[in-house]
């Protein structure tokens, strides 16, 4: 991916398992964004191919447009400064996500009109999904509120509920601890371990917070400047020199007197 | 105090005809951020499509004049909702992520080449139509002067209202309602959990255009002509109805539709018929001097 003579992402390729977590950590400016909006069609890669094995077949991501990489391919998103629809309801917002499903059930709101039953069971099940992770999230009680009033750390979870509603195989995690507390990013943890565990979706994340990062991947890939350096599981990249190359630097490394550069590595966990 | 009231009467009537047009103008700039200056040239086909199915079917069915309105309602519904759905696919779709100005531009073009088509096919001399529906009902006399409400006054108010609260009822309950609402707080986001935005666009336009044509019908019936310029006059005071209730509030278009009717009604009964104008276009000006967000607006809170 290459924006004018800035090479953002170049020459990556890695593999994600469904029923694991991946992580894809790096300095700021590697490409990590780069790569979720080439992931779910808000840039087009200029080469190269992105292949999602889906249970209905393999759907090539770059050849979609973007409003059918989430109803086909089923990818969902979360993003690093969080977009919900804030003047709608947090219910309503996990609503929005299943309009695919609820607008064929109501042949462009034809059958709304007329009340029939095929789409008030069709609402229902939408309704009901919704309730779901509204409960799983401990979101219930603000379900009827406006979702941009809601406090920072419950609008990351809404997130979270709103792309788990689109019923995805792969679920793309823009920094989903930043600007979490240390209790809220031990929740974070358990929850995207047990939907990893109860729905078998595949989790993309990015994540500078290594206590996350290092605590529920089964995978990690390591970028630096749009490439991959480094792949594998949690302790290995702990130990990788080209990792604590890219996050330290060489000399910098060096220059650091014996027990400060531990401290670094070990905050850094790596 | 008879007078005042004819005058409500007649504001009210005319406010209705304003607040349907308008709604067309807040719905496209909530969802894609445009003035759609075509739009009031898309009521003016709609008038022409009512007059000319209306006459067709009249001269078709026998002259019902029941079967006549249902056939230009029906008729100009349709027709209308098509050009706006191909005016959106043609002159606005492509410049989707361009400049703010350029749609801008190519909806004043579009405006031109609407008035002008019609110019051509249908001459520009005005097209009267004979009153269809005649009568009323006096509410009262004194000193002299008679209050009356005349059926068709009625029939506007009833056909506004009752379109208003079923569109009402689309937004704010229907799956295509919701998508438009998403698609107007976040459209990108819309997209990345299914929504087809381009078509949620076009549906705007649509109904839109649905709206417009009823009052293009509508205004056919009470004024009895029409020519391929009304749609200029009526556009800017429905534009103004909308930035005067909040542009991108649908309760707001609806009010100031309202308010832009009262206002012209008011002054042409008590100062003069020719300045009706001025003083509708005055009242925007102060509104947006003291309430730049319009009546019902939410102002642009910017976060520091």
């Amino acid at each position: 991916m290459r924006f004018g003579g800035l090479l953002a992402v170049n020459d990556l390729s890695f593999a994600a398992a469904g029923r694991q977590i991946t992580a894809i950590i790096g300095p700021n400016g590697a490409g990590k964004t780069t790569l979720f909006n080439c992931i779910t069609g808000f840039y087009r890669p200029q080469v190269g191919r992105i292949a999602l094995h889906h249970p209905t077949g393999v759907k090539l991501l770059e050849r979609l447009p973007d409003h059918r990489i989430a109803r086909e391919a089923g990818v969902a998103r979360t993003f690093q400064n969080i977009r919900l629809f804030p003047r709608m309801t947090v219910l309503e917002n996990l609503i929005v996500a299943q309009h695919a499903a609820l607008m064929r059930a109501s042949v462009f709101s034809l059958a709304g009109l007329l009340g029939l039953a095929r789409y008030r069971q069709a609402e229902r099940r939408a309704v009901d999904k919704a309730r779901h992770w509204l409960d799983r999230l401990n979101l219930i009680a603000q379900a009827d509120d406006e979702a941009g009033a809601l406090p920072y750390g419950s609008q990351r979870r809404l997130e979270i509920a709103r792309a788990m509603c689109t019923d995805p195989v792969l679920l793309c995690l823009d920094e989903p601890a930043a600007g979490l507390n240390p209790r809220e990013s031990a929740e974070l943890n358990t929850l995207l371990t047990a939907i990893r565990d109860e729905t078998g979706v595949g989790v993309l994340l990015i994540e500078h917070d290594m206590t996350v990062v290092m605590g529920i991947s089964d995978h990690i890939v390591v970028l630096d400047y749009g490439r991959r350096i480094a792949e594998g599981p949690p302790a290995a990249i702990r130990r990788d020199p080209a990792v604590i190359r890219a996050y330290l630097g060489e000399t910098a490394a060096e220059d650091l007197p014996p027990a400060v550069s531990g401290d670094v590595s070990e905050a850094d966990g790596c | 105090m008879e007078y005042f009231l004819q005058q409500l009467i007649n504001g009210i009537t005319l406010g209705a005809i304003y607040g349907l047009i308008a709604i067309g103008y807040t719905m496209v700039y909530g969802i894609i951020g445009m003035i759609n200056f075509a739009h009031g040239d898309i009521y003016m086909l709609g008038a022409f499509f009512a007059l000319i199915a209306y006459l067709a079917a009249t001269t078709m069915g026998g002259g019902s004049v029941a079967f006549g309105l249902m056939a230009a309602l029906l008729a100009t519904m349709l027709f209308t909702s098509l050009w706006g759905w191909a005016v959106e696919r043609l002159a606005y779709r492509p410049l989707r992520g361009a400049p703010r100005l350029a749609p801008l531009i190519s909806a004043i073009g579009m405006s031109i080449v609407l008035q002008n088509f019609t110019q051509l096919t249908q001459g520009a001399r005005v097209k009267p139509l004979q009153p269809v529906i005649h009568g009323g009902v006096t509410l009262l006399k004194a000193n002299g002067f008679a209050v009356s409400l005349s059926w068709l006054q009625i029939t506007i108010v009833l056909v506004t209202v009752a379109l208003m609260l079923v569109f009402t009822w689309v937004i704010t309950r229907t799956p295509l309602g919701r998508a438009q609402r998403a698609t107007e707080q976040d459209m990108k986001m819309a997209a990345l959990l299914g929504v087809n935005v381009d078509r949620v666009i076009s549906t705007t336009f649509v109904i839109g255009a649905a709206l417009a044509s009823v009052a293009g019908l509508m205004v056919t019936l009470y004024y009895g002509v029409i020519d391929f310029y009304i749609g200029f006059l009526a556009g800017i005071k429905a534009f103004t109805a909308a930035v005067l209730g909040g542009i991108g509030s649908l309760p707001g278009a609806m009010l100031g539709g309202l308010a832009i009717g009262l206002i012209e009604a008011l002054w042409s009964g008590y100062f003069s018929i020719e300045y009706k104008d001025v003083a509708a276009f005055s009242i925007l000006v102060l509104v947006l001097l003291f309430r730049p967000s319009g009546l019902l607006g939410r102002p642009e809170v910017e976060k520091i």
